[in-house]
C-alpha cells in the first residue's frame, strides 16, 4: 500500500479540504508548519520529553490473563493509554499540537469535545504551555459528562456550550470551526480526532501513532512475534488510527474498528457509519457518513459521546476500501457489559468508548486460538463515565 | 454566449449601477413563500438572487441563517423540492438565480444529475462555500456541459496566490467575503474591503461582489462605492424570520430590498 495521504490530503477517494476559503491559508500555513516541525529534531525531542515526562509515556502492554481465562481463547494484551495522563489517548495528540500552536506563535487555542476526554486534555496543555483556551461541548455531551466540564473549568478553560441539532460532538466541532474562522489570526484549533480538512487526519494520526509503536515494539518483546489482531474502537477514529499504523505495512495483522451500534444498527439510533452510511463531505473532509437520501447528515445516538458522531475518519474509510481493515459495531448494552466484565475481572474501569472495543474482545476471543494473540486500545480510563452510568442504572449518587 | 449573470453585470455598468444580489434561504418559512419573495424582491430592485439550500451542518453560517436552515428544513425542503419550485418560477421571472449549497447536498444529489436539472430548472450559477476550487474539479465538466456558473470565494485571509488561483476560476463573478467569520457578523475596515477588491481587479475581469456583514442600506450605499456587486444575506433573512407569521411579511421583505437598492442608487449617483 502506498503511503498516504497525498499532497492534496487524499486517501484515495476520501479526504481533501472541503472548508471555507478563509479557513484555507490557515490549513495550508498549518500543514507548511507541521511538515518543518516533523522533521526538526528540536521540536522532536521536545515532544518526546513531555510524551515522557508529562503524559507518562510509554504506557504499558498489560496482559490481561484473568479476561484471557475467562474468555477461554486469545492471549489479549490491553494496551494501556488509560494511564496516560488525564485519563486517555487524547493527551498524545493535544501535546503535539500545543507545541505547534507555541510554535506558529498562536496565543490562544479552541477545540471540540464529545466525552470531555479531548477537552480536558487540551485544557491540560493550554494550562501546560500558558495559552488561552476555549472548548466547544454539545449541552447534551454537557449533562453526559458533567465531570469534565467541571475539569476544564477548574483547569482554566472556557467551556461553551452548543445548543444546536444534535447538541453533540458534531455540533461542537461545527461550532469550534466557525470560531476558527472568526478569529484565525489569533487562534489554533486543536481538533481531536483524525477528522476533518487535511493536514488534520494525517497529524493527529502521526501524533497518535506512538501508540503502535510502542505496542509493537511491546508486544515482540513479550511474545516475540506480531499479534494476530488488534481491536479498537471508533468515533472519529484517532486511537484506533494510533494503533494501526505501525502495524499497516504487517499484512498477517488483522486490524478491527469497533464502531458505536448504539441501540442497534436495524433500530436508526447509532453511529455504525459503515453499516449504515455511504461516503460524503462533512466539517471539511470526504469519508463515510450517516446521512439521509437528499445529504442531511444524521442525527446518532450511542451511550459513549466520544463515539457518538455521524462520520468516520477518511483514512479508516480508505483501510476499509482497501480491505485492509475491517469494521464492526457493538451495541450500548454490550458495551455497557463489557465495562462490567473488565471492571470485575481485571480491575480496569474502562471508558465506554474503549468499553466497545472490550465488547468486540469478548465476541471473538474465545473463537481464537490459545496461541494467538490479540491487542486490545484501551484507550481511556472510565473515571469519567460513573456518574452517568449511575443515572442509567437509575442509582442517585 | 454570455451568462444571464454576465449580461446583468453588463447591463448595470452600462446604467452606472451595482448590483444588489439578495440572499434567501429556500423554504424559510416554505417554498410557496420562497417563490413570492424571489418575484417581489426582483420588482424591488434586487439584481440576482442568491437562493440557499439548507443543510444540517453549515459551518460558514452564523446564527440567523443556520435558524432559517433549520426552519427550511422542518418545512420539509429538499434539494429536489428548491428545483420544482425554479421551474415554477422561471415562468415567472428571467432574473438570475444562484443557489448556494453546501458539498454534501450536491453530492449526494449527483453531480451530473444535479448540474443537470439544475440547468434544465433555470439554475444559472452555484456558490458552494465549503468547496474551494481545488476541490472543484470533479464538479467543472458537468457544471460547464450543463452550462452552470461555479462561483468561487475569496476571503481577508487569502494570500496572493490564492487570490489569483481563486479569482481566476471564478466564473460569474467573485464573491468576496468582507470579514473573517461567519455570515451576520459586523462589517468593519471598509478601507480594507476596497484595498482587497482593487487587488482582485487586477487578476480578472470578472465582477466582484461582497458580501458577509451588508446589513443596512447604508452599508449597501459604502460597499457599492468599491464593488461591482453588494450581497446581502442575514439581515434579509432576520426580516424574513421577524415577519414570518405575517400576511404582510413579504411586502415588509420588499420594502427592505428596496431601501437597500434606493441607498445604492444614491450614492452611485453623486459619486458621478
Amino acid at each position: 500500500m502506498d503511503s498516504v495521504p497525498n499532497k492534496q490530503g487524499r486517501f484515495g477517494a476520501y479526504g481533501g479540504r472541503y472548508v471555507p476559503e478563509t479557513l484555507m491559508p490557515a490549513l495550508l500555513e498549518l500543514e507548511q508548519e507541521y511538515a518543518r516541525a516533523k522533521k526538526d529534531r528540536r521540536f522532536q525531542s521536545e515532544l518526546a520529553y513531555y510524551l515522557k515526562h508529562y503524559v507518562g509515556r510509554p504506557t504499558s502492554l498489560y496482559f490481561a490473563e484473568r479476561l484471557t481465562k475467562r474468555l477461554g481463547g486469545a492471549k489479549i494484551y490491553l494496551k494501556r493509554e488509560d494511564l496516560c495522563h488525564t485519563g486517555a489517548h487524547k493527551i498524545n495528540n493535544a501535546i503535539g499540537q500545543g507545541l505547534l500552536a507555541r510554535r506558529m506563535k498562536k496565543p490562544r487555542i479552541i477545540a471540540e469535545t464529545g466525552a470531555g476526554q479531548h477537552g480536558v486534555a487540551t485544557a491540560t496543555v493550554a494550562a501546560l504551555f500558558g495559552l488561552q483556551s476555549e472548548i466547544y461541548m454539545g449541552t447534551e455531551d454537557m449533562q453526559r459528562q458533567a465531570l469534565n466540564v467541571f475539569r476544564m473549568r477548574l483547569l482554566g478553560s472556557t467551556v461553551t456550550g452548543v445548543d444546536a441539532g444534535s447538541r453533540t460532538l458534531k455540533d461542537a466541532i461545527s461550532e469550534a470551526m466557525r470560531d476558527w474562522t472568526t478569529n484565525i489570526r489569533t487562534t489554533h484549533y486543536i481538533l481531536g480526532s483524525v477528522l476533518g480538512a487535511h493536514p488534520y487526519p494525517m497529524m493527529i494520526r502521526d501524533f497518535q501513532s506512538i501508540i503502535g509503536r510502542e505496542a509493537r515494539r511491546q508486544i515482540l518483546a513479550a511474545e516475540g512475534r506480531l499479534p494476530d489482531c488488534l481491536i479498537a474502537c471508533v468515533g472519529g477514529g484517532s486511537n484506533a488510527m494510533g494503533l494501526f499504523h505501525a502495524f499497516i505495512r504487517d499484512k498477517k495483522v488483522k486490524m478491527v474498528g469497533v464502531e458505536a451500534g448504539g441501540l442497534g444498527v436495524a433500530s436508526g439510533k447509532h453511529a455504525a457509519r459503515f453499516a449504515g452510511g455511504k461516503p460524503g463531505v462533512l466539517q471539511g473532509t470526504m469519508t463515510y457518513l450517516l446521512q439521509g437520501d437528499d445529504g442531511q447528515v444524521n442525527l446518532t445516538h450511542s451511550v459513549s459521546a466520544g463515539l457518538d458522531y455521524a462520520a468516520v475518519g477518511p483514512e479508516h474509510s480508505y483501510l476499509r476500501d482497501q480491505g485492509r481493515a475491517e469494521y464492526t459495531s457493538v451495541t450500548d448494552d454490550e458495551a455497557m457489559a463489557a465495562f462490567d466484565l473488565l471492571s470485575r475481572e481485571e480491575g480496569i474501569m474502562p471508558a465506554l468508548e474503549s468499553a466497545h472495543a472490550i465488547a468486540h474482545t469478548v465476541k471473538v476471543a474465545p473463537t481464537m486460538k490459545k496461541n494467538q494473540l490479540l491487542v486490545v486500545n484501551l484507550s481511556g480510563r472510565g473515571d469519567k463515565d460513573v456518574q452517568h452510568i449511575a443515572k442509567i442504572r437509575g442509582i442517585t449518587l | 454566449m454570455t451568462s444571464k449573470i454576465d449580461r446583468t453585470f453588463a447591463r448595470l455598468r452600462q446604467g452606472g449601477e451595482k448590483a444588489l444580489i439578495a440572499y434567501v434561504m429556500a423554504g424559510d418559512p416554505s417554498l410557496d413563500m420562497t417563490e413570492q419573495l424571489v418575484v417581489e424582491l426582483e420588482q424591488a430592485g434586487a439584481d440576482i438572487i442568491e437562493l440557499g439550500v439548507p443543510f444540517s451542518d453549515p459551518i460558514a453560517d452564523g446564527p440567523v441563517i443556520q435558524q432559517a436552515a433549520e426552519r427550511a428544513l422542518r418545512s420539509g425542503t429538499s434539494l429536489r423540492t428548491i428545483l420544482s419550485m425554479i421551474t415554477r418560477l422561471r415562468t415567472r421571472t428571467q432574473i438570475p438565480l444562484v443557489l448556494m449549497a453546501y458539498y454534501n447536498n450536491i453530492h449526494a444529489f449527483g453531480h451530473d444529475r444535479f448540474c443537470h436539472e439544475a440547468a434544465q430548472a433555470g439554475v444559472d450559477g452555484l456558490i458552494i462555500p465549503d468547496m474551494p476550487p481545488d476541490e472543484a474539479s470533479s464538479l467543472k465538466g458537468p457544471a460547464a456541459a450543463a452550462g452552470l456558473q461555479l462561483i468561487f470565494l475569496l476571503a481577508p485571509t487569502s494570500t496572493a496566490e490564492r487570490r489569483t488561483f481563486v479569482a481566476r476560476q471564478s466564473q460569474g463573478f467573485v464573491y468576496y467575503v468582507s470579514l473573517t467569520g461567519i455570515t451576520g457578523a459586523k462589517l468593519r475596515n471598509l478601507a480594507d474591503v476596497g484595498k482587497n477588491v482593487e487587488k482582485i481587479r487586477k487578476v480578472t475581469h470578472v465582477p466582484v461582489a461582497v458580501g458577509f456583514g451588508v446589513a443596512t442600506p447604508e452599508d449597501a450605499a459604502n460597499v457599492a462605492a468599491i464593488a461591482d456587486g453588494v450581497i446581502v444575506g442575514s439581515a434579509i433573512v432576520k426580516q424574513i424570520a421577524a415577519h414570518q407569521q405575517k400576511p404582510e411579511m413579504v411586502k415588509r421583505v420588499a420594502e427592505f430590498v428596496r431601501s437597500l437598492k434606493t441607498a445604492m442608487r444614491a450614492a452611485q449617483s453623486k459619486s458621478r
